[in-house]
């Protein structure tokens, strides 16, 4: 029988775990920890959450002045680069 | 002349695709054989995650601004030294972390602030706060509240890990695509984004848990 993880070496597993990135036999073991464990349960659905909130968050706008001064300074070096031909 | 490409992500695919898409290595070919408008379309499609990469790093509008338009202008600069072994995408963080990081460094006045500063793995408790979320923060607050709270998260995190977690979990670099961006390896990045997200998890656990409930309520 396969003995179960600790919360630690679960945790040191969380990302493999959280990106899918093991095999299906290790995936079981992990599962089976969550399954048993409270506590892992939770850190694991609110890690979920807490990646894809950042992930869901529309980012801020670039304010129109930041991108005027953008455009502008690229106009000037797109020009230097011309008249340097 | 304003070319009108700036007034949003759209405008880049408008302007570049015709409809069919936006096909990075197409504008970045026609960049190089000296298209402006081609580079314009590829800083209108990328300026808006750029800006965000900068203002999470350097946690500083001006100098936000600053990496913004420098990186922008080396990329145009350094174009005919992009050979395509990486994505263009991947090639502007790296450059844009690097400006973002050098502004970071001179705030601070120190030359401290690195990426592959060595990490304490050891049994930090970066799991205390063991509570489940009250509902849906997208549902609860509103996109600038939910902003300000996921902004004062972050900003709490080290640079290593902010940057790390940004790369590879807000714009959704690979682990690889992250290690070459950042100069890490492998290991390095993922074992910061471990730390990044269980830090974050922490601290918005405190910020959007059940009221009421503490730790361990649930056993």
């Amino acid at each position: 029988m396969t003995r179960l993880l600790s919360c630690k070496q679960f945790l040191s597993e969380l990302n493999a775990y959280l990106d899918e990135k093991t095999s299906a036999e290790e995936r079981g073991r992990l599962q089976s920890h969550i399954n048993e464990c409270p506590n892992c349960w939770v850190v694991v659905d609110t890690t979920k959450k807490t990646i894809n909130v950042y992930k869901g968050v529309e980012p801020q706008a670039v304010p129109g002045d930041v991108k005027e001064r953008l455009m502008a300074a690229l106009q000037r070096k797109m020009a230097e680069k011309r008249g340097g031909c | 002349m304003v070319t009108g490409w700036y007034s949003g992500p759209e405008a880049g695919m408008q302007a570049t695709n015709d409809g069919i898409g936006f096909d990075e290595a197409a504008l970045v070919e026609r960049a190089r054989g000296g298209d402006d408008r081609a580079f314009e379309s590829l800083v209108g499609h990328y300026q808006r995650k750029i800006y965000r990469l900068a203002r999470n790093i350097t946690q500083n509008d001006e100098d936000a601004e600053d990496v913004l338009q420098d990186a922008f202008l080396k990329a145009y600069t350094n174009l005919e030294k992009f050979h395509g072994d990486s994505k263009f995408y991947t090639w502007i963080v790296r450059i844009a972390v690097n400006e973002a990081l050098m502004k970071l460094r001179k705030r601070r006045g120190d030359r401290m602030v690195s990426l592959d500063e060595e990490l304490d793995l050891g049994d930090e408790g970066v799991t205390r706060e063991i509570a489940v979320w009250d509902g849906n923060p997208e549902q609860t607050y509103s996109q600038e509240e939910l902003r300000k709270h996921l902004d004062d998260a972050i900003q709490s995190l080290k640079p290593t890990f902010r940057t790390v977690f940004q790369l590879r979990d807000v714009e959704e670099l690979s682990t690889e695509e992250t290690a070459e961006a950042l100069d890490l390896s492998i290991p390095a990045v993922k074992s910061r984004l471990l730390r990044a997200r269980l830090q974050l998890r922490e601290r918005l656990t405190r910020q959007f848990k059940r009221k009421g409930d503490d730790a361990f309520a649930f056993l």
